[in-house]
């Protein structure tokens, strides 16, 4: 057997299609999006699926989920191993450039304590501006070259501007811009669009099934994900960004990921961080 | 006409020869026959990929299938390459239904 035809039997791809279409109702398609009253809506799921986690700890993924991982995690955080990528980041953050600036010029407060406002949508550019993109953006406008959205130094970076603002809550604001909108809802579909050969979204994993297991890992619930980015994970045996991270979503479900800090993956950055809105941030992170 | 010994055994000599050709000739037509069909099959198949790609959703197993193709026709098993362009181009066309088909699909899973 051909391994697509586990996944798709081609001959009742359009009646499926057709009780897709069928099952929608007209009158949602134009719903315009209101993003208070569905984050609101999304936090509401998770405490309802989890009513013996606190709010604010869904911001540690399977820890707040799994008594026995809780316990493992709290171990390791004794001696992190996001620290040596913290360390890195703190001296990235501060060396230089060959102008004489760095990056602490590029942001408000010096780039200290911010790291809960960003993702924000820039209303001049009309696009979502991500932590990550200003780190390039503040290296292109000093002469420096683009770093890797998926390497060690970005990660070390953004682990070093999260740690600065622990504890803060997240602060994501969508203006009274249409375009800002249209990127909140551009990323709420990306969320829940299935994709790859598996057929999953992000929402499988992250709504449906958080606290299962998939294969050995404990799913992570979405409510805060992205609260305690970047990550050191295990797997890896590296500290990732959000760009690594969306990346390996998509290829775990055999699609081929986007170009990091696409559209789609700034959009998506942005939703999913609108709708933890409230709750702390906590990278860098560690994970199984 | 007079068959003499010399022109006999001249004659049987060549048959194996003729059949040899014959033979060559019938696998280098398959060999083109299945040269053309990958060409034909690949070309589908990148066409699908090509609309997949233009909906931001191609599949990993896709390109693999793809670049399988390719190798194998590099190779010159031109029916490995076909049957495998063909496998690409029906997993292109299932990740085409699938981006199509969740334009409208995603909101079925919607947190409200």
């Amino acid at each position: 057997m051909r391994s697509w035809q586990v996944f798709w039997p081609i001959s009742i791809l359009p009646a499926i299609a057709a009780l897709m279409v069928l099952s929608v109702p007209q009158a949602f398609a134009d719903d315009p999006p209101d993003p208070a009253a569905e984050a609101k809506a999304f936090r509401d799921y998770f405490i309802h699926k989890f009513s013996d986690v606190k709010l604010e700890n869904f911001v540690n993924g399977p820890y707040s989920l799994n008594e026995g991982m809780r316990r493992q995690w709290q171990e390791i955080e004794q001696f992190p191993p996001y620290e040596f990528s913290l360390e890195k980041g703190k001296e990235l953050f501060a060396r230089p450039f060959t102008n004489g600036k760095n990056y602490g010029d590029c942001f408000p407060n010096h780039g200290i304590g911010i790291r809960q406002n960003y993702p924000y949508f820039d209303t001049k550019a009309g696009e979502v501006v991500t932590l990550e993109l200003a780190l390039n953006d503040c290296r292109k406008a000093n002469g420096e070259p683009a770093i890797s959205y998926l390497g060690d130094d970005m990660a070390a970076l953004t682990a070093y501007m999260a740690f600065t603002s622990r504890g803060k809550p997240f602060d994501i604001k969508i203006p009274d811009d249409p375009r800002a909108l249209d990127a909140y809802r551009n990323g709420k579909r990306y969320f829940y669009t299935r994709r790859g050969q598996l057929n999953f979204s992000c929402a499988t994993c992250h709504v449906q099934y958080p606290g299962e297991r998939l294969r050995a890992e404990v799913l992570a619930p979405a409510l805060g994900i992205l609260n305690a980015m970047p990550i050191y994970r295990s797997e890896w045996g590296s500290m990732g960004t959000i760009s690594r991270r969306f990346a390996t979503c998509n290829s775990q479900t055999r699609g081929v990921p986007l170009e990091p800090q696409s559209q789609e993956y700034r959009d998506l950055e942005y939703y999913l961080s609108y709708v933890s809105n409230g709750l702390p941030i906590s990278g860098p992170g560690a994970r199984p | 006409m007079t068959v003499t010994a010399s022109t006999a055994s001249g004659q049987l000599f060549l048959w194996p020869l003729v059949a040899l050709s014959l033979v060559g000739c019938a696998a280098s037509a398959n060999a083109a026959g299945s040269q053309s069909d990958f060409e034909t099959a690949y070309a589908a198949a990148d066409a699908a990929e090509q609309e997949a790609g233009h909906l931001r959703n191609r599949w990993t197993v896709t390109e693999t299938a793809l670049a399988g193709a390719r190798k194998a026709a590099g190779e010159g098993d031109f029916d490995r390459a076909r049957d495998m362009a063909r496998e690409a181009e029906a997993l292109a066309k299932a990740s085409v239904f699938q981006a199509k088909s969740e334009k409208e699909a995603w909101k079925n899973l919607e947190i409200r």
